[in-house]
Order: C-alpha cells, then sequence, then structure tokens
C-alpha cells in the first residue's frame, strides 16, 4: 500500500510537472480587448468558431448558429442550415452574410482568407472546405459532404451505407471490420485499419475529409488542410485543387497526431500543425518532412502566424469548453518555438477567453479571437514592453 | 433526564415520520379558495403568430411580458404591458432548441434556460447576448440521449437538461439543473462556479433531489427549489444550507417569488401534461404562500377553460394579485387576477 501510495504521488507529481501552467512563467503582456462586431436585430453570432480578416480589414466570421435541420423520412436523413457566415468592415460594422443556404455549411470550424483575399470555409460536419472569391461567389470546393448524414444515434444494426460521416475517434488497430454491423466504418474515407491498408488516421488518396479543421497555403498557392479529428493527416493539394500528398496518421510520434486543430505556413513555406490532444506543435517542410516540435504550447486549439517580415506564431491553450477554472491564456512565441510572453486566462468577461477556436493576427499585436465557449469575437491589442518582444 | 431522553425520542420519531411520508404526505387540508379571473383576449398577436407550448413567462420592470415558448422552432416574444406583441428575440440563435424558462433580473436583462441545448442565455435589454452558461453539444456529436442508467458524474460548467434561473441582490447566480442532474449550481455574477447542492444521481433525502424543475430567490437571499419529483420546495440559505422544507402543496412544478417588501411564494401543483384520469381532481392548483411555508391560500385547478390550467409551467408574479401564468398543454398565457386581495395594509 505505501508502495502504491509513493508511486501515486509520484505520478500526480509527473503529471503536474506536464501541464503547461506549471511551466507557465513567461511575462505577461499587457493588452487590451473589446468586442467590435455589431450585428442587426435579430442576427446573433453563435459558436465563433471561425475569425480572419481579409487585406482591407474586413472581418469574416464562420459562425455556429441557427439550428442545424435533420429532416426525416424519405430515402436520406438529410441535414442542413447550422452555421453561418458573416462579414463585417474593418469598424465592427455588419457588411453582408455570405454563402446563405449554401450546401455545405452544418458546422462551423473555420474560416481563413488567403492573399488574394478569397475566403475559405472548413466546415466539419460537411467536411467540406469551400473556397469564395472577394465577391462571395464560391470558387472551388474540396471533398463532399455525405450524401446521407448519420442519423444521431441510431441503432447500431443500421446498414452502413446509411452512414456516410463517421463521427467517432478511430477504432483501435485490430478491431476495425470486426463486430459487424455497420458501426460506421464507412465513408467519408475515415481512416478505418484495413489489413494490408493505410495507418489508422492516413486517409484516403484524394479528398474526403473526416471532420477537417484548417486550412493554409504556401507561397505557390498550393493548399494543405488539416484533416482533423476523423483523420490525423494534413492532405496537400496544389493550387487548382489537385491531390499531391498525404502525410500523418494516428498516434503520438513525430509525424503523427491525435486531433489536428490547425495549421499556418511561415514565409519560409514550414508548415506549423496543431497537433492537439498530443500538446504540441510539429513543423513540417512543405513536403512534410518532419522537422521540430514544440512541447510547450499547452494544448494548441487554435494557431496564427502573421505576415510580413518579422513573423509570429500565437498559440492558443484553449481551455476546454467544459471547464472555466484552467487554461486559456494565449502564447506568442518567434518561429523557433521560444515563447515571447503570454496573455489572458479562461473566462466569460472582456479580456478573458472561453475556448478560443480561431486567431487571426494579420497584424502583429493586433489580433481577433473567435470563442467557442462565449459566442463572441474579440479584438485584442497586445501593448508589449521593450523587453516582451523585441 | 429520562424526560429529556424521551422527548427526544419522540421528536426523533416524529421528524422521522414526516421525513419517511414526504412523498405521499397529503396536500395541506381546508386551504382558503382565493377568487380569480382571468382576463380574457390578453394577448394580441399578429396573423399567423402563435404560441405553442409556453414554457416560460417574465415582466421586466416596465411591465413588457416576455414568453419562452416551443412553437415550430423554440421561440422568445416580448409584449406591452397591454399583451400587444411587439417583437421576436433571438430568432434563430444557437442556442435556441427546447424552451424551459425565460426569467427578467431586476437589471432588466432577459435569461432564458434552454434544456434542448442545455444552455442557459443572458440577454441584455436591447436582446444582445451578454453571457452564456453551459455548452451546447456539437451537432457533430448528434443528439444527447436522456441516459438510461446513472448519468456521468455532473461538470462545474456543463448541465443536463437545465430548468430554471434565479440571482441573489449580489448578482450571484443560481441554475436548477434539471432533468439529467439533480442539483443546483451557484455561480458569481462573471458565471465562475462557486458551489453546488445536489449531484448526477436523484434521491429523496434532504439536499437531494429529484427533478429540481424551478427556483427562486428571495431578498434575503435564500434560495427555493422545487423538488418536483420529491413533491416538496428545499429552501436553501445563500450558500445552500438547507433551512426549511416545505412539503403540503403537491408536486410543485414552478415557484414564483414576488419582489416588495412582503413577499409571497407561489407554487403551481400543475396537472401532469398528459392528463392522466383522475389527475383533474387531484392537481391544477396553485398556491399562494408566505415564505416561510405558510399557505395563505390557493387558486384554480385543472382545465381546459379560460381560467382553468392545462400543466402550468410559468408564473410570473412581479404583481402578487396579478400573475401572469404560461401552459404547456394548452399553448397559452392567462392573464390572472386574484380577487381576493393581498392582506398586507400595505397595498
Amino acid at each position: 500500500m505505501r508502495r502504491f501510495l509513493a508511486v501515486a504521488i509520484l505520478a500526480v507529481a509527473v503529471a503536474s510537472v506536464g501541464t503547461l501552467s506549471a511551466q507557465l512563467n513567461f511575462p505577461e503582456i499587457p493588452y487590451d480587448a473589446t468586442a467590435p462586431l455589431t450585428l442587426p436585430a435579430n442576427l446573433h453570432l453563435g459558436e465563433a468558431a471561425g475569425v480572419a480578416t481579409n487585406s482591407k480589414g474586413d472581418v469574416f466570421v464562420y459562425t455556429r448558429t441557427g439550428t442545424p435541420v435533420i429532416t426525416t423520412a424519405g430515402s436520406r436523413n438529410v441535414s442542413h442550415n447550422g452555421s453561418r457566415l458573416f462579414q463585417f468592415d474593418r469598424t465592427g460594422k455588419f457588411v453582408r452574410e455570405i454563402g446563405v443556404g449554401v450546401y455545405g455549411f452544418l458546422q462551423a470550424q473555420q474560416v481563413r482568407v488567403d492573399a488574394q483575399d478569397n475566403v475559405w470555409i472548413v466546415d466539419q460536419l460537411s467536411t467540406q472546405v469551400v473556397k469564395f472569391d472577394p465577391n462571395g461567389r464560391i470558387q472551388m470546393v474540396l471533398s463532399r459532404k455525405p450524401e446521407a448524414m448519420r442519423v444521431p444515434n441510431l441503432p447500431l444494426s443500421v446498414p452502413a451505407d446509411t452512414y456516410a460521416l463517421v463521427a467517432r475517434p478511430p477504432a483501435p488497430a485490430g478491431r476495425a471490420g470486426g463486430g459487424g454491423g455497420g458501426d460506421g466504418e464507412g465513408g467519408g474515407g475515415g481512416g478505418g485499419a484495413r489489413a494490408g491498408g493505410p495507418p489508422p488516421g492516413a486517409g484516403a488518396a484524394g479528398e474526403s475529409f473526416n471532420r477537417p479543421t484548417d486550412v493554409a497555403w504556401d507561397s505557390q498557392g498550393n493548399i494543405y488542410v488539416a484533416d482533423g479529428y476523423g483523420n490525423s493527416r494534413v492532405a496537400k493539394y496544389d493550387r487548382n485543387g489537385k491531390w499531391i500528398k498525404n502525410w500523418g496518421s494516428t498516434g503520438t510520434n513525430p509525424g503523427q497526431f491525435r486531433v489536428v486543430h490547425g495549421i499556418q505556413i511561415d514565409a519560409a513555406n514550414n508548415v506549423y500543425v496543431a497537433d492537439r490532444d498530443n500538446r504540441r506543435i510539429q513543423v513540417f517542410d512543405s513536403e512534410g518532412t518532419f522537422k521540430t516540435q514544440f512541447r510547450n504550447v499547452g494544448s494548441p486549439w487554435a494557431i496564427c502566424i502573421n505576415p510580413g517580415a518579422r513573423q509570429f506564431l500565437y498559440v492558443s491553450n484553449s481551455n476546454p469548453p467544459n471547464n472555466l477554472d484552467y487554461d486559456g491564456e494565449i502564447l506568442k512565441m518567434t518561429l523557433d518555438g521560444r515563447i515571447v510572453g503570454k496573455f489572458g486566462r479562461a473566462g466569460k468577461l472582456l479580456k478573458e477567453f472561453g475556448t478560443v477556436n480561431a486567431i487571426d493576427c494579420r497584424t502583429e499585436n493586433e489580433l481577433y479571437v473567435g470563442e467557442l465557449g462565449n459566442w463572441r469575437v474579440q479584438k485584442v491589442t497586445l501593448k508589449p514592453t521593450a523587453t516582451g518582444t523585441r | 433526564m429520562k424526560r429529556w431522553l424521551s422527548v427526544v425520542v419522540v421528536l426523533v420519531a416524529v421528524v422521522l415520520t414526516a421525513h419517511g411520508l414526504a412523498q405521499t404526505r397529503a396536500k395541506a387540508q381546508n386551504v382558503p379558495e382565493i377568487a380569480m379571473e382571468s382576463v380574457p383576449n390578453f394577448f394580441k398577436m399578429p396573423e399567423n403568430v402563435y404560441f405553442g407550448e409556453s414554457m416560460g413567462v417574465a415582466t421586466n420592470s416596465k411591465g413588457h411580458i416576455f414568453v419562452y415558448h416551443r412553437r415550430d422552432d423554440t421561440r422568445l416574444f416580448e409584449f406591452d404591458e397591454n399583451g400587444t406583441f411587439v417583437k421576436e428575440w433571438g430568432e434563430g440563435i444557437y442556442g435556441f432548441e427546447f424552451a424551459h424558462k425565460v426569467r427578467v433580473d431586476k437589471d432588466d436583462n432577459v435569461w432564458v434556460v434552454d434544456e434542448g441545448t442545455n444552455m442557459v442565455i443572458k440577454f441584455n435589454p436591447e436582446g444582445r447576448v451578454l453571457m452564456v452558461l453551459g455548452r451546447r453539444p456539437e451537432a457533430v456529436e448528434g443528439a444527447v440521449e436522456t441516459p438510461a442508467g446513472d448519468p456521468p458524474p455532473d461538470e462545474r460548467y456543463l448541465f443536463g437538461r437545465p430548468t430554471d434561473v434565479a440571482w441573489d441582490a449580489q448578482g450571484n447566480i443560481f441554475v436548477s439543473d434539471g432533468y439529467i442532474n439533480h442539483r443546483v449550481v451557484k455561480y458569481d455574477k462573471n458565471g465562475r462556479f462557486i458551489r453546488k447542492v445536489g449531484s448526477n444521481l436523484r434521491g429523496t433525502e434532504p439536499y437531494q433531489f429529484n427533478t429540481p424543475h424551478s427556483i427562486a430567490t428571495d431578498a434575503q437571499g435564500n434560495v427555493y427549489v422545487a423538488d418536483r419529483g420529491n413533491a416538496r420546495i428545499q429552501v436553501f440559505d445563500n450558500n445552500l444550507v438547507l433551512r426549511a422544507i416545505y412539503d403540503e402543496v403537491g408536486n410543485p412544478w414552478e415557484v414564483c417569488i414576488s419582489p416588495g417588501p412582503h413577499q409571497y411564494l407561489f407554487s403551481s401543483n400543475s396537472n401532469p401534461d398528459a392528463n392522466p384520469a383522475a389527475s383533474w381532481e387531484t392537481s391544477g392548483e396553485i398556491y399562494k404562500m408566505e415564505l416561510d411555508g405558510k399557505i395563505i391560500g390557493k387558486f384554480g385547478k385543472a382545465g381546459k377553460a379560460l381560467g382553468q390550467f392545462q400543466t402550468v409551467h410559468g408564473i410570473d408574479c412581479r404583481n402578487p394579485d396579478e400573475l401572469i401564468i404560461s401552459e404547456i398543454s394548452a399553448w397559452r398565457v392567462q392573464k390572472i387576477r386574484l380577487r381576493q386581495t393581498t392582506t398586507t395594509s400595505s397595498r
């Protein structure tokens, strides 16, 4: 018993050393925050999953609002609605809604704006990445929304081909294919561990995403998709959407992921991947060759690299949606993984953060932050001291 | 000494007996009937605007009336003090899925409790969201069913089909939670967890609940919890220490405490929503009580006619002589005038 206790105490000690809070003796960066976005009457933000700005300073928010509807009866259980894309001007005034009634807007996950001011949304539930041009017209669609959405909590005896989306973690290796009953190993390209097939989470060659989370581009316009919850990979496409390669699978080794939750690319075309549940950021070259990893970032829910000559990496160690009592700070880092400082904590007040899911950092020290927990976008202005960042 | 002991034994026996009978204890007898009338055609609705199941009703300081109800989608309507439709709030908002309650705080913020999304939402008087508590399960996770066995442990910042919300003078927030959890949670005014009473498990002991279905606070910050399944109101102090149990008023579906120097407690022994046979004879009345539990009188009975009640689910008692009462199964909100005026000399 005594030995057991000692082991337990040791385990607790090790675990607590492993938490970010124990390591976070970094400088606090002074900052202010406002909630500048204003909407017309009876239009509301829901969970602000994505926020991004274009070159004019317009703000785009991809938000989970409205009510996802599943129509019952018929040959398919079709779901629609559930998320909306709003545009605001640089002062926060509402400009317009984009993509009203679009086929793939189900559960907002992210929005990003590329160098040409195209607006890209990532939808976790329709599994799609959709590119809008600056006028709000659709230019490209990656992946396909499953024809028939899995009806939540359908009995497992329902044939697998009525499922298309598998919203479950990958089955442990060796279990897949057993059990029968169509427990969701069908469609979606979800990485089943079939004998001789790719490892779990590697995904299919091509498009089919499984709960994708983010999108980024390199200087040639190649497209990189973080995919995601269902798969554990990065998928790379050329500027025209032609598949080039995948990398990654489910696991904890370098080059493996557990919940790929964000992706960013620096000016030298290094690819930074938020490997959320492995509590690290992995850095690859543009071909997917592992270069390094940053293990001092907590649980990276959202990452952003600002453009320009002096680039920094912002990382949100977001609090989980079920707790306000720990985590929640955002880190400012150099691209080689050194932490410059941190700011914020979990909470509901202004300047506090409720499960940050998105950071826009077009301008260093002037960020937009999208929160799931507080249905809010905050504009954060950092006031770094002379010793803070320089 | 022997006499003292025997007194103790008798007292204990009485307490145990009373407690053992708590769920089956007969309602109070010979309660005076309070005469009342229902104001006909009080609400003026635009064409093609309807109430659905009217779960919650509350007024603000201007007398405007908010009704949170289940129509096609869950909706929040505002009416003026004359019952004229003003506008809809929160149309299509992420947290509206299955209405349960609306309340207005002292600063005229409007709070809704939604048992479909497991959220409590605070709107400012202009109808913008100021704060949300709890979190809607993500669509990608599918529907969340009420578990058949024991639910998972309750969490500080998540709800399991919450039912109601109340505040004390400091702005601390009390949430009754609910159908899956069986507890009351206290948060500070910024939404940070302070403490709770009850748990994920239902129970019949003091400090336990079986579907805490409604909650109200008095001016001293005491917390009155409608412990519906246990047929009792549990009264706690501001730190959630038990002070009293009132168990002679049937199954409290809804409680409301009026403001002002002399506060009253209203509690509805609502008839069950499926109107099982004989239920109209044993339920449907609303009790008017002193805060200490003394029953002043009762009014109303189950029925579908105007002036009768079909599963009362919301009571607004800003004016204790003029109540606004929402019903689930009649798709209706009634304005009720109590004829027998209150006995306070101050009125």
